[in-house]
């Protein structure tokens, strides 16, 4: 566990050397170009389209997971359960719509940019998170929720005191999943002109410019197998720290 | 506490989603429902429903409309709910073709007319109600595959009778039938051919790792990896080793092997395929209850039979789940492979965005998500059909 | 304390629970015993509103429940449910807190409240406040979810099944600390089981219920007695001489004079008592008190003549 975590820790440091000063890796990614082709994208600065990227993911996952969970309660109270089945249904045929669809779709209705990755991103982000809360939610042990009406809680006192923090780690593995699916997306985001990282490897992939292929689809990668795992261990902690580890 | 007396049903009864519906399609209504323009560049014009539509179908629409709206209101019987929905879905699609070939002027290759907000969002609602209805009848395996197999026959005929002829998606088809195809052709090879590499590979490695489980951690552990990674990037890593074996292995480029193309498009989806695969393949076999196991054993079967007469059966549907889950996901992976040179449906959806005509993107999408769509239920008909056959109950 | 009138339950037209009435008077234990399905469970969750009955009332001090709204009613009562139902993420601290943290008292209070809880349930306070209730063995779980039902000190305690998932021994002792607490405290309880065997040691007064209808209510020695009809001599069973004795103390059938070899107690049933006339074959036995001292003897046929079936 020790080693898992210097690696880690390792990777992260190259990472963050390189977008901050991607000119001192040069030699590395020299050997990819051809008739003396640049071996670093200078355009946008790496920087930027990382804390863009970033950003964008950052954005629509936390405007996803409010819109998703707030669902995922609303349909698990009595007022809202005729809508259960349905959003059960819509959750499951979503995830069929492939995201690139999502995000060409989007274009229309918003024009080039920025706005319809953001927009593609928190529409197809609500799904794995609906879904996960939904099972947290509708997967507590009757035991427990039946104590917590014994013991005099209102409704909102069991939502906020035990059915949300019992249903976290189901919550949080349908963020993960979700922020997966948008660091990818966001990277085809660049096809529509939104600033992420997809930039550089489409550069690249238009220059013929190898160097280029493998220096953004480097970091993205790193940066999306860093942010699954940082995830993973949260959840694994909360899962504990709920007294859940079996679960 | 005195006796409770049941609430006085009510006289008429409103369905909470209904109204929801119907509020969705009130709005649908006033918007346009179709969008007309010149030519394929130029902003268009949004036209409503009565300007769209010759004015006895304008009123025949307008009517189908009001009493799909009226019904889904109403705390109708399920299978009233679900005919309404079909018949204005249905309605809907052959306004669609009506209003293009209404309003095109004879011999003009130019002027196109596509969906407007009005049409998606009716048909947004309408769908709505739609799967609440199927989701409620609760259908088994084998009606949700004849539903399927109605709606796309449907649609055959509607694309074969020529009343969409004027529609602007079918008009950027009619001028690219040709690669249409071709890309069709080899967007199914890239997800179904991924798919059975991935499974004669990966039911295998899942059966080591399965029974080693040193292995199993190191395996999982770089396939989780390696499906996290997204796939422009995937692709565009596979590039330069690709591009290396190319060169520099005798023959290897006669295969086809290049760095662009197909080639690594096809690598990258193999390899996102692995994981869930493998994961389910352990996942089956580690639930294949160690009592039945035992019973294998005990009564003399050798390794080699208890997993082909035991195990493997027995974890089949967990098997089958995966590769429904590798199946649906490479359908939309397999767009971005267009972006390396390696066809299928995307070379439409990225043509499209470059010049930004959506009407193409539309002729590359819509496909990709019908065909993901169908192979959805298709996989969940067979996993509920081969798990009803499981000897195992409790 | 309890007065339970003519209440009902109904789903779909069936009656679960049809018109029982009885009461429970304060510092009473009432045992509620019957099969599965005989709708002693839901006539429980009816007293604490967790059902909300079809028809009838319960009044508790006079008051009738329905017009406090339920979770306040809720938080007034202490109720206990087979598998204990803990928070898994809270500390066992915050589980035994939990009815005094809603009802506000202050942290101070709280705190001391807990300890003292956690002492009188043998769990040692600085080893167990922090610990979360996967880590406890199933009997500290059990022990920790009845401290959390008397937490805020009701004066009423409903228990479902409370030792139903406990091992045989750790059952006996958690039964015989309840005990031991309801006396101290003189907590009013209502308890639902499916064992006789528990409903006679526990109870003081056993509620026979089968097929929605209350079949019997009285004290257990009656109940074995004179069962008042054919249900409730099924539920009791076949060895009903054998549990008149285990009602019954030594010290009720003493009588002036000697005995020889080991003596019994005065504390003990009659049961323990008669066994020992047989394993060691004397017909009768020397009595003393708790400090040694001689109280007089037993006879077997004494002990055999309580066993005869009543008139």
């Amino acid at each position: 566990m020790r080693a898992g975590v210097a690696i880690r820790l390792v990777v992260l440091a190259l990472l963050i050397a390189f977008v901050a000063s991607p000119q001192t890796f040069a030699f590395v990614f020299q050997p990819l170009t051809r008739n003396g082709q640049p071996a670093i994208y200078l355009q946008n600065g790496l920087l930027n389209l990382t804390l863009s990227h970033l950003a964008i993911v950052a954005v629509a996952t936390v405007a996803s997971t409010l819109v998703a969970v707030g669902l995922a309660i609303a349909v698990t109270r009595p007022f809202g359960a005729e809508f259960l089945p349905l959003s059960r249904t819509l959750a499951n045929v979503g995830q069929t719509f492939p995201p690139v669809a999502v995000l060409a779709l989007a274009v229309p209705l918003l024009g080039f940019g920025t706005a319809p990755t953001l927009v593609a991103l928190f529409l197809y982000g609500l799904l794995p998170i609906f879904e996960n809360a939904l099972t947290g939610l509708t997967t507590l042990p009757p035991a427990v929720t039946e104590a917590a009406r014994g013991v005099g809680m209102t409704e909102g006192q069991r939502l906020v005191g035990v059915d949300l923090p019992l249903a976290t780690p189901v919550i949080l593995a349908g963020i993960r999943l979700s922020v997966v699916i948008s660091i990818a997306t966001a990277t085809i985001g660049s096809t529509v002109a939104a600033s992420t990282l997809g930039e550089v490897i489409l550069a690249g992939l238009l220059s013929s410019n190898l160097a280029f292929v493998a220096q953004g689809g480097l970091v993205v990668a790193v940066i999306a197998v860093l942010i699954y795992d940082g995830l993973s261990a949260l959840e694994r902690l909360l899962a504990h720290r709920t007294g859940q580890g079996a679960r | 506490m005195s006796a409770v007396v049941a609430a006085a049903p009510r006289r008429i009864a409103v369905d909470k989603l209904g109204v929801f519906i119907a509020g969705l399609a009130v709005i649908a209504a006033c918007l346009p429902l179709v969008a007309f323009r010149a030519n394929r560049i130029v902003p268009g014009e949004g036209l409503s429903l009565l300007a769209a539509l010759p004015g006895w179908q304008a009123a025949l629409l307008a009517l189908t409309l009001a009493a799909g709206i009226g019904l889904a209101l109403l705390r109708t019987p399920v299978p009233v709910r679900l005919a309404a929905s079909l018949v204005v879905l249905a309605a809907l699609w052959l306004a669609a073709g009506a209003a293009a070939s209404h309003l095109t002027p004879a011999d003009d290759k130019l002027a196109r007319v596509s969906p407007g907000s009005g049409f998606w969002l009716l048909l947004l609602a309408f769908a709505l109600l739609a799967a609440d209805g199927i989701a409620r009848l609760r259908l088994g395996p084998w009606p949700r595959i004849a539903v399927l197999l109605a709606v796309a026959s449907a649609l055959a005929l509607l694309l074969a009778s020529g009343l969409w002829r004027d529609l602007s998606i079918l008009r950027e088809y009619s001028t690219r039938a040709e690669s249409f195809w071709r890309e069709a052709a080899t967007h199914v090879v890239l997800a179904f051919g991924s798919l059975a590499a991935a499974t004669l590979a990966g039911i295998p490695i899942g059966i080591a790792c399965h029974r080693k489980r040193a292995l199993r951690t190191a395996v999982l552990n770089v396939l989780n990896a390696v499906q996290t990674i997204p796939s422009i990037a995937l692709f565009g890593l596979l590039i330069a080793p690709l591009a290396w074996v190319a060169a520099n292995v005798p023959g290897a480029a006669l295969l086809g092997i290049s760095g662009i193309g197909a080639a690594p498009a096809m690598v990258a989806l193999v390899a996102y395929s692995l994981l869930p695969v493998v994961a389910n393949t352990v996942v089956g076999l580690a639930g294949v209850p160690a009592a039945t196991d035992e019973a294998a054993r005990g009564m003399g079967m050798t390794d080699w039979q208890r997993l082909t007469a035991v195990q493997l059966p027995l974890a089949f549907p967990v098997i089958l789940a995966g590769i429904r889950i590798v199946l649906v996901q490479n359908i939309g992976l397999a767009t971005i492979a267009a972006l390396i040179g390696g066809g299928g449906f995307g070379v439409f959806v990225f043509q499209g965005i470059g010049q930004t005509a959506m009407d193409l993107v539309l002729l590359g999408a819509a496909p990709t998500v019908a065909l993901a769509f169908a192979a959805a239920v298709v996989l969940d008909a067979i996993i509920e059909l081969s798990a009803i056959r499981e000897p195992g109950r409790d | 304390m309890i007065e339970i009138d003519a209440l009902s339950k109904e789903y779909s037209g069936q009656r679960v629970v049809d018109r029982v009435s009885f009461n429970v008077a304060e510092g009473e234990i009432a045992v509620v015993v019957g099969t599965s399905g005989s709708g002693k469970t839901t006539l429980l969750r009816m007293i604490n509103r967790l059902i909300e009955p079809t028809a009838g009332t319960v009044r508790i001090e006079g008051e009738d429940i329905g017009a406090i709204p339920a979770h306040l009613l809720r938080r007034r009562i202490g109720y206990v449910i087979q598998g204990h139902g803990l928070f898994p993420h809270r500390t066992v601290a915050q589980n035994v807190g939990t009815v005094p943290a809603l009802l506000g008292w202050d942290r101070a209070r709280i705190d001391r409240r807990t300890d003292e809880l956690l002492v009188l349930f043998q769990l040692d306070p600085a080893e167990f406040r922090d610990r979360l209730p996967g880590e406890l063995s199933g009997g500290q779980q059990q022990r920790v979810g009845v401290a959390r039902a008397l937490a805020a000190e009701p004066k009423l305690l409903l228990m479902d099944e409370p030792f139903g998932a406990l091992d045989p021994i750790i059952r006996a002792k958690a039964q015989s600390d309840l005990v031991a607490i309801q006396k101290r405290f003189g907590t009013t309880i209502v308890l639902v089981t499916h064992d006789m065997e528990e409903a006679i040691q526990l109870g003081t007064r056993i509620a026979v219920m089968e097929q929605g209808r209350l079949q019997q209510y009285a004290p257990p020695a009656e109940i074995i007695a004179g069962p008042a009809n054919p249900v409730v001599a099924e539920l009791i069973g076949g060895d009903r001489p054998f549990r008149l004795l285990a009602l019954g103390r030594v010290r009720d059938l003493v009588e002036p004079g000697p005995a020889a070899g080991e003596p019994v107690a005065a504390d003990a049933s009659l049961r323990e008592a008669y066994a020992e006339c047989l394993w060691s074959g004397r017909e009768v036995l020397p009595v003393i008190d708790a400090d040694g001292r001689s109280l007089g003897r037993i006879r077997r046929d004494d002990i055999a003549h309580r066993a005869e079936k009543p008139q």
